[in-house]
């Protein structure tokens, strides 16, 4: 039996159901719980293709920071008096745009030009490597996203400051 | 014998060992803050009290199980295991000694942090769960507490990786051969200190349970077993926060005549015991207080402590110099709370 395919199948099942409920769930609350499952079980996915530190990654950024940070957000405003699930006119555009996103991201993974056929062993990439590939090859990329996070940053400040004065 | 079935033994043997240890540790916060408080603690239950915290644990798991008519039920119910298994799971990296460890893991330093981090959900959880408002403020504070302070966490233990170059547990303890990380990284020290004291919700930085304020915060609607592996997840936390400081600044099972583990849990218990000193010596924090400590000067003095240890790995200055720095910033720093305090 090869265990490693059993866990991916296991996991990435897993992750899919946690995934659906997120968007099915009329709690948004429980909707926010489903997510860190369907986070977490990505991150069992990248372990098993040997991608331990990005693994960790998703556990710290993901599980949490993000999902502490949306239920956080979620706290602060009355959920349990809203209403539990809000449509309106903008559902057809937004299922548009949802398929062209699908599209976009399935496309990504057939035009990208895969370093090994699947058949192989996946080699462990270790973190001196990462680090060094992201301060010499992708370090514009890098910086960019770092200005990007920034601004991101300023901004939130700016905006939850202007009723003050 | 199977790989296998030897993980599931040191795991199985690891866990049993800290359960263990939180039971010691109830019993010596108890002891050590009262006789600081010219009081004796327990002492009814078996010599000086030894057996009363088994005996909490026999009451707790015979109490009944409530769960409130307005709480969420599957939330509520999940909330414990939530907190429960991801501090568990953390111990598997920690090198009691070199060979005394689960799993020698090459990421073992960060593994520990991101795996911890999802209990904060669970603490969450529970608030929000309970239906009760005075749980969900709780949760609130918690929230935004631990997640503020995760930053300075992570950022106080990566001048000890840089040191080191490693975020191998026992490579980092080789790499102090000779001289303790609590010489050349005293920041990273102070800010790892404070900065996990408030990951474990512990006085000065109790606010997210502060009883005279938010009751019992997010465990307010708890009781029986449920609340008691929240009590449990807490102090086994506060063992391994302490063992990993003992691992990466005081060097862990090395020291002279004694044997590795006895050196190990010698420090260990130092730090516990530097924790338990705090609760019973210092007030609570009003929130505002503990944020702007957080991002102000937290945050910052993390910042300055990498620049610090950047340049002397870069231009390779003589070890003195970077302790100089070390403590020099530390005194900067500590005079600018006294002047900010005051203004």
């Amino acid at each position: 039996m090869n265990v490693p395919l059993v866990l991916f199948w296991v996991f990435g099942a897993a992750s899919l159901t946690a995934g659906l409920l997120v968007v099915t769930s009329k709690n948004i609350a429980h909707a926010a719980f489903y997510l860190l499952f369907a986070l977490v079980g990505v991150a069992v996915l990248f372990l098993l293709m040997a991608a331990d530190f990005l693994a960790l990654v998703q556990f710290l950024i993901y599980g949490g920071a993000i999902v502490v940070l949306l239920l956080f957000a979620l706290m602060l405003t009355r959920i349990r008096e809203g209403p539990v699930i809000v449509g309106n006119s903008q559902k057809p555009l937004a299922i548009v745009a949802g398929l062209a996103l699908l599209a976009l991201l399935l496309s990504v993974v057939f035009v990208t030009p895969w370093p090994k056929p699947a058949t192989e062993a996946i080699q462990r990439i270790e973190v001196p490597v990462i680090g060094e590939s992201l301060f010499t090859d992708w370090l514009f990329p890098f910086e960019i996203v770092s200005l990007v996070l920034l601004v991101a940053l300023i901004g939130a400040i700016v905006i939850a400051r202007s009723g003050d004065d | 014998m199977p790989e296998w079935v030897e993980s599931i033994i040191r795991v199985a043997i690891a866990i049993g060992f800290v359960l263990t240890t939180v039971l010691v540790l109830i019993w010596l916060e108890r002891k050590v803050i009262g006789h600081i408080q010219q009081r004796l603690g327990p002492m009814r239950t078996g010599f000086h009290g030894f057996l009363q915290s088994p005996a909490d644990a026999v009451k707790l798991l015979v109490k009944e199980d409530i769960i409130p008519a307005a709480a969420d039920r599957w939330a509520f119910q999940l909330a414990p295991a939530l907190v429960f298994v991801p501090i568990f799971l953390t111990v598997v990296s920690i090198p009691f000694t070199r060979t005394l460890v689960v799993r020698n893991l090459d990421l073992g330093l960060f593994y520990v942090f991101a795996i911890s981090s999802i209990s904060i959900v669970g603490i969450v959880m529970a608030g929000w769960a309970s239906g009760n408002k005075y749980a969900l403020l709780g949760s609130v504070r918690a929230g935004a507490q631990m997640v503020s302070y995760e930053i300075p966490l992570v950022f106080s233990i990566l001048g000890v990786a840089m040191v080191a170059g490693s975020l191998n547990l026992e490579t980092i303890v080789d790499a102090q051969r000779g001289l303790w990380y609590i010489v050349l990284q005293p920041v990273g020290m102070f800010i790892f200190l404070v900065a996990s004291l408030a990951e474990l919700n512990r006085t000065p930085f109790d606010i997210p349970v502060a009883e005279s304020e938010v009751v019992g915060g997010p465990y307010v609607e708890y009781s029986g077993i449920r609340w008691g592996v929240f009590f449990l997840s807490e102090y086994a936390n506060t063992f391994i926060i302490s063992a990993l400081a003992a691992v990466v600044f005081l060097a862990g099972w090395r020291g002279p005549l004694l044997p590795g583990w006895l050196w190990f849990l010698i420090k260990t218990y130092a730090i516990i015991l530097i924790i338990f000193w705090f609760r019973a010596t210092l007030p609570r924090l009003r929130i505002d207080q503990l944020m702007t400590f957080a991002w102000k000067l937290l945050l910052p003095l993390a910042f300055v402590n990498l620049l610090i240890t950047g340049l002397y790995l870069v231009y390779d200055w003589p070890r003195w110099i970077l302790f100089v720095a070390s403590v020099a910033v530390l005194a900067v720093a500590s005079r600018l709370v006294y002047v900010v305090g005051r203004a």
